[in-house]
């Protein structure tokens, strides 16, 4: 049977490998219907996660075939698509060239992202390129809908993209990237089957620690916490597992880079995310942890942030309180 | 489109949020950072709902309705979410209740009573943040700032942009921009649109009794057209009440002299439809522009110092009133100018910076037409601290020699006011006929750029009238191209003109500057004279004073000169 690659996408369940996991073939449908003569592709490699390394992997080991993935994105969305790749400030410097050679005359154009994590955001991308703050949009509309200059707009990890392309070419073995880093034998970016657990994925190389710990997986900052019994279950997010030394590491040390890295990173547009982390960050730095406090804040950042930054904020705050420090919360 | 809000069937359009529709059913929503005449920020995280089938909370100002939707707007959870929200937000805010230009009115305290709130659960994080002075007009207080970034907006929506965001140690702050481009006009938008009260006048409320504390002096007050509709406002009367009266008694009850800045706008609109036409008949340079409003001179000024030929050298209004009272009036009372205090009371802020421009100074610096400028709010102030409650005084009639002014020099605190009474007189003045119809209504109207073509004696003069700076950009635009494009050109710096000036009272939107003019307009329908140059009062001041042009000149015109930029950091 003669499928065309949407249908193929479909057929092998791609997820976006962003971290959040949408189905990339309803995506492609949704801007590929979307009427309008302007469409985009913008490959996103903002890779914004402290401890994911992936994206860079791929432009360091696979840049042909990345390019080969958007062209792909670009011709099956239909109208005159142009395409982005969108890369983060130090990923802009060092592969530049390469890619300039790549791309030749393709409608392709190197973007040098000029924000941080928030930037990996898709509307915030968006904002970006149009030459705008670094901000998230309101949604709906959705960039599929209305996103670059209003047109139709398509936003693909770089993962998504590079597998697409292995997709195309009938060579997709339903693998994954995985960043696995932190207290292990041997950090890296390995490549395996999407549906191993964590626990495998660590004992696939040696990693798997013989001392007593626990891991952040899907993110180094915005990542979930887990404990050595849970490591059944395969890894969410951007694919990142980081093992912690759990005598060794300073709980307090931990949440004080989480709570920098979301006051730095995050917009400051609204009220619980911008004042939240730098509550959470005051009480981390004084090391005093007020339990109604904390539940207050985790409560308005879950329930009521702009964007997903904001809401994912308590995830691994809460996981280490409760499963790592034994704070009932 | 139907949807339910707290059991309530509502009919809606599409395109409206869940928050337009609440309020025009009279539901409660708390916001902050909402404003009608801004874009939606959705950062306060204040207005929130609960849409059934959906899980988690909404901001009902950026959710568009959807047909059978169901809302929400009080739930436990929504209580919770907006208190600890609202306590965020007042932990980066300084409280200085007393002096805020708020005073009773504060929205973030009436929500946290709402609530049950507090407003010190955090501690104040902002408490040594710096207070920013933008020239002698307005001060930014960054300790009081929420963040909500209307300022922002509403200056980029002037086609300003001189507030900004400002990245220091993982956190963007509003912050006047460093730019020597970019320069404050103070206009005082951001004031009108801020809710917390993060800007305010220079010396509101703390020097409003200066004028008054200089002893042995002769104080007189002077009040602009648009005050009559909008000081009401500050002592609980509908909006659009119309207090001429109640002005003169609130004046004379502070045992000072009330005169009506109008009376001078007809003084104004004579020069200037004289200026016109002798500009028509020359030909150049045209298109004239309006002056009177000092926050798009001071734009002028800075931004496009090209088209400073093109403004009329015509003052404004309490200007000229002022250099009366220190001339004119000063010889029949027989009083020394140097012992006369005149008040201006203004919508604006950028009238406090009109009156340290030197070369509107009288005598080479010597005599100074106004010594100080009160908004509409200060003034207003002023009065409840004498115990002057001006809803309740009994009004009182313009003493001579300065009696009722017309029509025409009342509707200059409308958007379009300036333009229709010039165009009254210069109408008769070319063509030597009564006009037919006083009204020229496509001036008139809030709207950011109105055009219209007038017939006068077959000449067809192309005039436009504009509010707000940005709109001035596209007009000086489109002169770029075409130089011919206009002959005469009104500009106001402020939302809807004076009404919605930088000085009037808070809150204002669009209905409010609405309510605001068109009680304006009705005192013009009302008045016996309605062309200035009809006027007793200013037919009696050609005569008497005006008779020679040194006097005319002295008091009447000025210059204009390139400005660099004044407000530095």
């Amino acid at each position: 049977m003669n499928l065309d690659l949407i249908q193929k996408i479909a057929q092998v369940n791609l997820l976006g490998r962003g971290g959040a996991a949408f189905p990339t073939a309803k995506k492609w449908e949704m801007v590929k219907n979307e009427p309008g003569k302007q469409k985009y592709v913008i490959c996103n490699v903002s890779e914004g996660e402290p401890k994911v390394y992936k994206d860079g992997y791929i432009l360091e080991n696979y840049p042909q075939e990345l390019i080969s993935g958007i062209l792909l994105a670009m011709k099956t969305i239909g109208g005159s698509a142009k395409g982005f790749l969108y890369l983060r400030k130090d990923y802009y410097q060092k592969y530049q060239e390469k890619f300039l050679k790549i791309i030749g005359s393709a409608p392709i154009e190197i973007f040098c992202e000029p924000g941080g994590y928030l930037g990996g955001d898709e509307s915030a991308a968006c904002e970006a390129i149009e030459g705008r703050c670094t901000e998230p949009r309101q949604k709906p509309p959705y960039p599929t809908q209305k996103g670059l200059w209003g047109c139709p707009t398509l936003i693909n990890n770089a993962e998504t993209l590079y597998y697409v392309d292995k997709i195309f070419k009938n060579s997709y073995k339903n693998t994954r990237l995985y960043s696995v880093n932190g207290n292990v034998e041997k950090s890296g970016v390995y490549e395996f089957n999407v549906d191993l657990t964590i626990a495998q994925v660590l004992k696939e190389n040696c990693n798997f620690p013989k001392i007593d710990f626990f891991v952040q997986v899907g993110g180094g900052a915005s990542g979930r916490i887990l404990l050595a019994n849970e490591l059944d279950q395969p890894v969410s997010g951007a694919g990142s597992i980081t093992v912690y030394d759990q005598k060794k590491t300073d709980p307090y040390q931990l949440m004080q880079e989480w709570s920098e890295f979301f006051v730095r990173e995050n917009c400051d547009k609204c009220t619980p995310c911008r004042e939240g982390t730098l509550r959470i960050r005051e009480m981390v730095a004084k090391k005093k942890l007020e339990v109604k406090v904390l539940q207050d804040l985790f409560f308005v950042l879950e329930q009521t942030s702009f964007c997903s930054l904001g809401k994912s904020v308590p995830t691994p705050f809460y996981d280490l309180l409760t499963k790592v420090m034994g704070i009932k919360l | 489109m139907k949807i339910t809000i707290n059991n309530q069937k509502i009919a809606v359009k599409e395109g409206q949020t869940i928050l337009e529709v609440a309020r025009q059913n009279k539901i409660d929503i708390p916001t902050l950072c909402y404003h009608s005449d801004l874009t939606i920020q959705a950062s306060c995280r204040l207005c929130l709902v609960e849409i059934e089938g959906r899980p988690g909370l909404y901001t009902s100002c950026s959710t568009k309705v959807e047909d059978g939707l169901v809302v929400k707007t009080e739930s436990e959870n929504i209580a919770r979410a907006r208190k600890i929200n609202l306590e965020l937000l007042f932990a980066q805010h300084r409280e200085e209740c007393a002096d805020c230009i708020y005073h009773g009115r504060c929205q973030a305290l009436k929500i946290c009573r709402q609530l049950k709130g507090k407003i010190n659960g955090f501690t104040d994080r902002k408490k040594d943040k710096p207070t920013f002075k933008f020239g002698p007009a307005l001060e930014f207080d960054s300790s009081k700032c929420i963040d909500c970034r209307l300022c922002v907006d509403m200056c980029h929506r002037q086609g300003i942009d001189f507030l900004e965001l400002e990245y220091h140690d993982g956190l963007y702050e509003v912050v006047p921009s460093k730019d020597p481009k970019k320069d404050c006009i103070y206009c005082g938008q951001c004031l009108m649109h801020c809710p917390v009260g993060a800007f305010e006048g220079v010396g509101e409320y703390e020097a409003i009794e200066k004028p008054l504390q200089e002893e042995g002096k002769t104080v007189v007050f002077q009040f602009a057209p648009s005050i009559r509709t909008t000081i009401g406002e500050e002592f609980g009367m509908p909006y659009g009440s119309v207090v001429t009266g109640h002005l003169f008694a609130g004046i004379h009850a502070l045992g000072a002299k009330a005169f009506d800045t109008s009376i001078a706008a007809d003084v104004t609109t004579v020069e200037e439809a004289k200026e016109l036409v002798e500009r028509l008949e020359k030909k150049e340079p045209l298109p004239m522009f309006t002056s009177c409003c000092p926050g798009w001179v001071k734009f002028c000024e800075f931004y496009y110092p090209e088209f400073i030929p093109n403004l009329t050298t015509v003052r404004s209004p309490h200007m000229i009133m002022g250099g009366l009272i220190k001339t004119y009036w000063a010889q029949k009372e027989g009083l020394d100018p140097k012992n006369i205090i005149v008040v201006s009371i203004m919508p604006c802020l950028a009238k406090k910076y009109d009156i340290t421009r030197e070369e509107l100074w009288l005598d080479k610096g010597a005599l100074k037409p106004v010594d100080y400028v009160l908004t509409t709010r200060e003034f207003a102030q002023l009065l409840r601290k004498r115990k002057i409650n001006l809803k309740e005084v009994k009004p009182e009639e313009p003493v001579a020699p300065f009696p009722l002014p017309t029509g025409a020099g009342v509707i200059y605190g409308a958007s379009g006011g300036v333009m229709e009474s010039a165009l009254r007189t210069a109408y008769e003045k070319i063509t030597g006929k009564t006009l037919p119809q006083l009204e020229f209504k496509n001036v008139r109207g809030l709207q950011g750029v109105k055009k219209a073509v007038v017939d006068i004696a077959g000449r067809k003069l192309k005039v436009a009238v504009v509010n707000g700076t940005i709109n001035a950009r596209k007009i000086l635009a489109e002169l770029k191209i075409d130089p011919h494009a206009y002959d005469y050109i009104e500009v106001m710096a402020c939302l809807g003109g004076c009404i919605g000036g930088g000085g009037q009272p808070v809150p204002v939107n669009e209905e409010i500057r609405q309510q605001r003019a068109a009680s304006l307009y009705q005192v013009d329908e009302k008045s016996v004279i309605r062309c200035a140059h009809n006027s007793p009062f200013v037919k009696n001041l050609y005569q008497e004073y005006f008779n020679n042009q040194d006097n005319i000149k002295k008091i009447c015109h000025t210059t204009f000169k390139k400005k660099n930029k004044e407000v530095n950091r």
